[in-house]
């Protein structure tokens, strides 16, 4: 298809702009005066409005389709939390009024919100406070780390490592190295859970903290956290809890119950709020009461009166690490989701999310070769080996499942999988959608034998074919010359 | 083919020692797990490195992962080539796709290497799990 500077002709206008009625600036410092003109579309209304709509046919997401990308929690966005993020009293709120003298009592409902999230967070993660100002997932293990550090300094602790499973998120090592930490990596037994005699190995009066992703990436619960707790504690070392995968224990599990002493949730899986290109996310830290003087500032506080405010008085906080007050508008839609679906629906959530998991993967296991063969949690995790034999790869699974309308799932992630096929369906799927995808997966393998090729070259459905992602890697090339 | 005259990690590294001098790269096993390279981080002339200590990184279509060094030593050159190419290592991983030279090496360090044989046995231990 055509870019838009590529469609209409010269001196075509699709808008009728007013005369100007303010006399045309001759103090424009000449520098910044343009030397010819603006090279914009010249395109009418009706051929603006076919591209664009075009463009948006082609746009593939979960409002469309199935999208089972694995430790993504691709799940319904519920279109209640977009129309309550749009009231007006919301939009319309400068970040700065609550800075203001007496701007705090005009901006008391934002505030309430901040904070009543906060606390809903803080019950169900079992913690006791939480900062609402991470705006990703990795920000939170960023702001959680800089926690871990403020800890250490502050007790006087010489603490120069983190221990990270090899089961855990990419972006798990590389926050802990960003604050200077050195990475001690734990590998998995063979049951796709942490080494614990591994793990004993590797502890001494140096680790700083362990940074576990619960569940795994292999969608798996680690079973041996209170005893990995009790013995990182020892050494007054610190577990951090990476609750991207927070999807499976929703008012099942509460980190802070079982051990963990600060952790991250991300709003815009678990809770529901776009991701993935359709909006920022936000990743709250939470933390047990002996690391809540670190929080960064600001924190949202409700006084006697029952009036909320910005407290910023935090001698030991860290200090800022966002602007203002977090990404508000997907604080906002969390709490809008939690209070929809109360603490009844939330258990349900995860409930559905783990069923809809183990369905799949007992669906598929005589098909593809599952890497860890017990319960899973909210994602069940293949391996593309079986398929290897007839020149047929995961990334070729992957690509053919296009052509059949499904966007494919996480693939050769985890790292320790050979092959990888990472599926989280998500709770939001009804029955019939799960059963469409698995009869394609089920046909996919059947192809894979038959016609190892069609395989190869798909997918052929779509507006452009297999990509070279080679190229694609090396040599980007993102600008369109005008 | 797995070249006899090498030596082998588990992690799929290879390493020829020939005057105190030797020459690292990745297995064609390991090019052939990772796909399409795109991208190598080469380590710099004169850094110290230990056994099986991090040297670079390889990056591919699929997965960015850590090469490891076989022996001890220090890099006197790193094979600026791939820079440009790194597909070199997709197309000779024992050959033009060679990774760092390294000189003050222990020789001792060879001793906990893998031979030809045992690589063998692992590659094809793993190509069948």
């Amino acid at each position: 298809m055509k870019l838009i500077f590529e469609k209409g002709v010269p001196d075509r206008v699709g808008a009728k702009l007013p005369k100007s009625d303010v006399p045309v600036s001759s103090k424009i410092p000449e520098k910044y005066v343009r030397k010819e003109d603006a090279q914009l579309p010249e395109v009418s209304e009706l051929e603006a409005m076919r591209h664009y709509t075009e463009l948006s046919r082609r746009n593939f997401g979960v409002d469309t389709n199935f999208y089972p990308l694995g430790s993504c929690t691709m799940k319904y966005n519920p279109k209640i939390d977009e129309e309550v993020s749009r009231y007006q009293g919301f939009v319309e709120l400068h970040p700065l009024l609550p800075q203001l003298r007496h701007g705090g009592m005009l901006t008391q409902g934002a505030l309430q919100v901040i904070y009543n999230t906060e606390r809903l967070l803080s019950e169900i993660a079992g913690m006791a406070e939480f900062t609402m100002q991470p705006l990703a997932g990795a920000h939170g293990e960023l702001t959680g780390t800089m926690i871990i550090a403020a800890y250490h300094k502050d007790k006087g602790n010489k603490k120069t490592k983190i221990i990270v499973p090899d089961s855990s998120h990419g972006t798990n090592p590389a926050s802990a190295a960003i604050c200077g930490y050195s990475i001690v990596s734990v590998p998995s037994n063979s049951d796709g859970v942490i080494d614990y005699d591994e793990f004993l190995k590797v502890l001494d009066n140096e680790v700083a903290a362990v940074m576990l992703t619960c569940p795994n990436t292999l969608g798996l619960f680690e079973p041996q956290i209170k005893k990995i707790a009790q013995k990182l504690h020892e050494v007054d070392g610190l577990m951090y809890c990476d609750g991207a995968n927070m999807n499976a224990i929703l008012g099942k599990v509460r980190p802070g119950d079982i051990g963990f002493d600060l952790m991250h949730i991300n709003l815009h899986k678990t809770f529901a709020t776009p991701h993935g290109g359709g909006g920022p996310g936000a990743g709250p830290v939470g933390v047990v009461e002996k690391l809540k003087k670190y929080l960064p500032i600001s924190l949202v506080v409700k006084r006697n009166d029952g009036t909320y405010a910005l407290e910023y008085d935090r001698p030991s906080s860290i200090g800022f690490i966002a602007p203002f007050y977090g990404n508000f508008g997907v604080i906002l839609k969390a709490y809008c989701y939690i209070l929809m679906l109360g603490k009844e629906g939330l258990i349900r959530v995860s409930e559905n999310a783990v069923l809809n998991a183990n369905y799949i993967k007992e669906k598929l296991k005589n098909y593809y070769q599952i890497a860890y063969d017990k319960t899973c949690m909210h994602e069940c995790v293949f391996s593309g080996s079986r398929q290897i034999k007839n020149g047929v790869h995961t990334v070729d699974i992957a690509k053919r499942l296009i052509d059949y309308g499904f966007h494919p799932p996480t693939i050769y992630f985890p790292l320790i999988v050979k092959e990888a096929i990472m599926i989280e369906p998500t709770e939001t799927e009804t029955k019939e959608a799960l059963d469409e995808f698995i009869s394609a997966m089920i046909k996919i393998s059947e192809e894979a034998q038959t016609q190892p090729e069609l395989v190869k070259n798909s997918p052929t459905t779509t507006p452009v074919s297999r990509l070279d992602e080679v190229s694609a890697a090396k040599d980007m090339d993102l600008c369109y010359k005008l | 083919m797995i070249p006899k005259e090498l030596k082998y990690t588990e992690k799929h590294e290879w390493v020829l020692v020939k005057d105190k001098t030797a020459t690292v790269g990745i297995t064609d096993y390991a090019q052939k797990s990772l796909g399409d390279i795109t991208y190598v981080q080469l380590p710099e002339a004169g850094k110290a490195l230990k056994q099986f200590g991090e040297m670079g990184v390889v990056e591919s279509v699929k997965a960015a992962s850590d090469i490891y060094s076989p022996v001890s030593g220090t890099v006197k050159e790193a094979n600026s080539a791939l820079s440009d190419a790194p597909e070199a290592i997709n197309k000779d991983a024992y050959g033009a796709g060679w990774i760092c030279k390294l000189e003050n090496v222990n020789e001792a360090d060879l001793g906990n290497l893998l031979s030809a044989e045992k690589y063998e046995e692992l590659v094809k231990k793993l190509e069948t799990e």
